[in-house]
């Protein structure tokens, strides 16, 4: 089947405001009148609900954290895009679309892309209103730095806690339409199914934490927001609740999930040390605009970095990349580690790392002005690893980090189930197959505060009102499932703990579908994705009670959805037999080892539907058509 | 630096649930890496318990990278440990010595229940912060972002105070329970901001209302609350709250 994404004719740079002007409005008086449940609580969901609640909306949030307030965006660092052009270097909407298509390798849809470059500027207009304390210059206005593969300087930034200054502004807004009385909060709640009635989706079903009770709550639309999939990698810098859960239970019940296989590993991040090891450290990218990448010429060289001259370092991003040098894009830099460690180049006592190195930007600027700019970021490399940057080198390696796929949606926001719209990391809308640095904040605020509100409504005014209830037969059918599920993974009473299996799925994912892909790897991985699923559901042991606050059970769902989904990843990555952005295909590339696409077949979307645990997902194509902008090889040089 | 292994004795308190009496449980760890962190230890425990068919420790936790103020537990008498400035998930192991004994308790405070062995309910918080830790602005209205220039001291400033994680530490460190520390960083983050000035007075006033509605203590200048701060939040906020305060009641209409 073909989809349509549904975007609106016209030319690129009036689409939007065309659709917003034939989409139906809510009459004011009656929005009170709509419930709408929110999932997911960070950037995208905490601005979605709060902004809901503005228009006059009834909003039931949810989040599995204690409080909204701690959603994962919290751990952004870097900052968020905007095309507001205040340093005056050459920015505009056009050309943060257009870089934002090229970063994504030629695998998003435009008019999306286009619609998040025009907004950006009204988020930061926003987030200065709600008192977000960006960093200024001088003159008393915002700063601006560049970023992650850009050459203007385009990204706003709170210190290193871009998204935690940016999630309590939303947190807060949250918590002024709690006091209105207009949201209703649920913390430690975890989505456990969406309920679909005459084919739109009208509730979900929860589990609270707490006291272990199921929970239906029923609504006139349903909106995911509940973020990425990284840690089926089990080791990723996300939280450690991050889980693929609610969009998987959603693609369960006929919610398509595309292009799963596109995940981000970005290029600097604290190195594996041990098997311990329960998650990994971000070191913002922003670091790159002042560090600069090496390692030894020669492998095998174990003296320290300040025993190695300068004439037998390689700064191997400047030296292949000579006009982006290292502030290629992530999955350009992230490959280039990895095959500068193949070579035996790598540093530290893995061999897996590389050097990221402040030396001369610390003689050029002073230790102060460094400090100022990455001081907390220096000081939770040493929390962490006990070095101090300031006097040797950090060393970095690649670490899962993001996912660009997710579940389907059209221009809109709504999956192909009507009423059930999914915003911010969990939809697959705006990054194709590689995300630029500063770009996820900037599209979770996009979708949550300027772009849902709207679609939403006309939904809403476009479909009749059915007022179902929790009584529904359809309520009891999910609980009942869940309630299944809970019951089973308590039953099986073997003899492997749940991290056991997400540590061995990990590795496999790591192995066979990281950064670096080929069709072997890909079928074996598969194979043995499998049979670790068969034995998880024999040999798991999850301690504790289904009435009870249980993290053992909370992860042991978790893990079983990734089990599952780890090979919809899979599958996905074979479908595509091209390399894009940071789906690297050994079988494509370029005699300069960069990815090479194949757009006469591949320039689409891959939107897979459920068909059963067991059995093969059926296959559904986007077509990708790019009018505005000329498909070409990425090229950094 | 390479890793050294540990042998310590943890004494961890274990409480079924808020109605529970609760007990501390001493348990013999082995072979601790000293890179990992408290939580990758406390992992390590639970992976343990969870094979000789007991029930692990429950304890919050989310990021493990000291933002999302989630962890928090009394290690030996402080909140989130000895090591200054660092939450509990960036603790690392390497602070301690071999055969040590750790007393792991949750955060007490009368407006913090317990939920389950080390995890709490600080839900009082959030309540806290509806009650005005916000400005009242909708999306879609607002002016470009440079049409009011902020100094940039005061940016910073505000910078300072807003790196608040909400962890509940400063509360657990106070002999009052008193959140006047995550209150004023709160507010002073917003009042030295222009755009926060129009709701300052009214402000002030209901946040310190709602924290003497939700049952923390009073503030007597013990000053427990900045040394235990993971993000080492200023006690002049505490101050700068009280200018507020008293500015909201003598000098303004806000009620
Ligand atoms: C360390 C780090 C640094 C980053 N830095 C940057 C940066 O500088 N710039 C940038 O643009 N991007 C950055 N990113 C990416 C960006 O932070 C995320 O993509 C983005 O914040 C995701 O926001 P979200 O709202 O979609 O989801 P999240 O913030 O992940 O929120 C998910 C929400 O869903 C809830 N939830 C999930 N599952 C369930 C369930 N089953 N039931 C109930 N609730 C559920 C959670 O409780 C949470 O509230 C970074 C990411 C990481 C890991
Ligand atoms: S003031 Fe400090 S101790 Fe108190 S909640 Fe905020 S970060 Fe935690
Ligand atoms: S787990 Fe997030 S601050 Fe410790």
């Amino acid at each position: 089947m073909l989809l349509d994404g549904k975007v609106p004719t016209g030319p690129l740079a009036e689409k939007w405001d065309r659709h917003r002007f034939d989409l139906k409005l809510v009459n004011p008086a009656n929005k009170r009148k709509f419930d709408i449940i929110v999932v997911g609580t960070g950037l995208a969901g905490g601005s979605a609900a709060a902004t809901l609640a503005e228009l006059g909306y009834n909003v039931k949030a949810f989040c599995f954290q204690d409080s909204p307030r701690r959603a994962h965006s919290i751990a952004a660092q870097g900052g968020i895009n905007a095309a507001k052009n205040y340093p005056n270097d050459g920015d505009s909407i056009w050309r943060l679309f257009y870089d934002t298509v090229k970063g994504g390798d030629f695998r998003a849809r435009e008019a999306n892309v286009y619609r998040l470059a025009q907004v950006s500027n009204h988020i930061i207009d926003h987030c200065v209103a709600q008192g977000i304390p960006f960093a200024r210059d001088y003159g008393g206005l915002l700063a601006n730095r560049s970023f992650g593969g850009a050459q203007v300087s385009r990204t706003f930034y709170a210190r290193g806690q871009t998204g935690q200054q940016l999630l309590l502004g939303a947190y807060g807004s949250l918590m002024r339409q709690v006091a209105a009385g207009k949201v209703r909060m649920f913390p430690r709640q975890e989505m456990l199914d969406v309920v679909i009635v005459d084919g739109h989706a009208k509730g979900i079903v929860t589990r609270n934490l707490i006291s272990g009770q199921l929970e239906r709550h029923a609504a006139d639309a349903v909106v995911l927001a509940t973020g990425g999939y990284g840690n089926v990698f089990f080791l990723s810098t996300n939280a450690m609740g991050s889980n693929v859960t609610a969009a998987f239970r959603a693609y369960r019940k006929g919610a398509l999930f595309a292009n799963p296989c596109f995940t981000q590993i970005h290029p600097t991040c604290i190195p594996v040390h041990g098997t311990y090891q329960s998650k990994l450290t971000l070191m913002s990218e922003s670091l790159r605009n002042d560090g600069r990448v090496w390692v030894p010429k020669s492998p095998g060289d174990k003296r320290k970095p300040s025993q190695i001259p300068e004439n037998e370092r390689d700064y191997y991003l400047e030296r292949k990349y000579p006009s982006f040098g290292n502030l290629v894009p992530r999955d350009v830099a992230s490959r280039n580690a990895k095959a500068q460690c193949d070579k035996g180049k790598g540093v530290g006592e893995t061999g897996l790392a590389v050097y990221l190195d402040f030396a001369d930007a610390i003689a050029r600027d002073g230790q102060d002005v460094i400090a100022r700019k990455y001081g907390n970021l220096f000081q939770m490399y040493e929390k962490i690893t006990g070095d101090d940057p300031y006097s040797t080198p950090m060393m970095i390696y690649p670490a899962v980090h993001y996912t660009m796929g997710g579940l389907w949606v059209d221009y809109n926001l709504m999956s192909n189930i009507p009423g059930l719209f999914v915003i911010g990391e969990a939809n697959f809308s705006d990054h194709g197959a590689n995300r630029l640095g500063a770009s996820a904040l900037m599209q979770g605020l996009a979708d949550g505060y300027f772009v849902l509100p709207y679609t939403i409504g006309g939904y809403l005014s476009g479909t009749s009102k059915a007022d179902v209830t929790t009584s529904h037969p359809a309520f009891e059918t999910s609980e009942q499932e869940v309630r299944a599920m809970v019951d089973k993974l308590l039953g099986i009473g073997g003899k492997r703990t749940v991290d056991d299996f997400h540590r061995r799925l990990g590795l496999i994912m790591w192995e066979y579908c990281g950064m670096s892909r080929n069709n072997a790897g890909l079928e074996k991985a598969q194979a043995m994705i499998q049979e670790l699923r068969s034995q998880f559901w024999q040999d798991v042991t999850v301690p504790g009670s289904a009435g009870d606050f249980n993290q053992s059970l909370e992860r042991a769902g978790r893990v079983a959805d990734f089990l599952e989904f780890a090979e919809l990843m899979i599958i996905d990555a074979l479908a595509r037999q091209e390399s894009c952005g940071g789906h690297f295909n050994e079988g494509y590339q370029t005699p300069e080892n960069e990815a090479l696409r194949n757009d006469e077949a591949y320039c689409h979307v891959a939107a897979w539907e459920y068909r059963g645990s067991d059995a093969a997902p059926t296959f559904h194509k986007e077509p990708l058509t790019f009018e505005n902008v000329h498909l070409s090889q990425r090229s950094y040089k | 630096m390479s890793a050294q292994h540990l042998h310590l004795t943890l004494k961890v308190w274990r409480q079924k649930g808020p109605r529970d009496k609760g007990h501390f449980d001493t348990l013999q760890v082995r072979d601790i890496s000293t890179d990992m962190s408290f939580l990758e230890m406390l992992d390590v425990v639970n992976e343990q318990l969870t094979l000789e068919g007991k029930e692990p420790i429950a304890f919050d936790h989310d990021c493990r990278e000291g933002i999302c103020g989630t962890c928090g537990a009394v290690v030996n008498g402080r909140p989130h440990g000895a090591l200054k400035g660092t939450t509990l998930c960036q603790l690392h192991m390497r602070h301690f010595q071999n055969d040590d004994v750790i007393a792991i308790e949750p955060f007490r405070a009368m407006a913090f229940k317990v939920i389950k062995d080390l995890a709490v309910d600080r839900s009082a918080f959030d309540q806290v912060i509806q009650a005005g830790g916000y400005i009242s602005v909708n999306a879609g209205g607002a002016q470009d972002a440079n049409a009011t220039p902020v100094p940039q001291d005061r940016a910073e400033l505000a910078m300072d105070a807003a790196q608040c994680i909400g962890c509940g530490a400063c509360v657990a460190a106070c002999p009052n329970a008193s959140a006047m520390l995550f209150v004023s960083a709160k507010l002073s983050q917003m009042a030295l901001l222009p755009q926060g000035r129009p709701e300052a007075a009214q402000r002030a006033l209901a946040m310190v209302r709602a924290m003497d509605r939700m049952g923390f203590g009073n503030c007597s200048n013990e000053t427990e609350c900045e040394a235990e701060c993971p993000k080492e939040i200023n006690i002049t906020n505490i101050a700068r709250l009280n200018r507020e305060f008293f500015k909201a009641g003598f000098g303004s209409r806000a009620k």
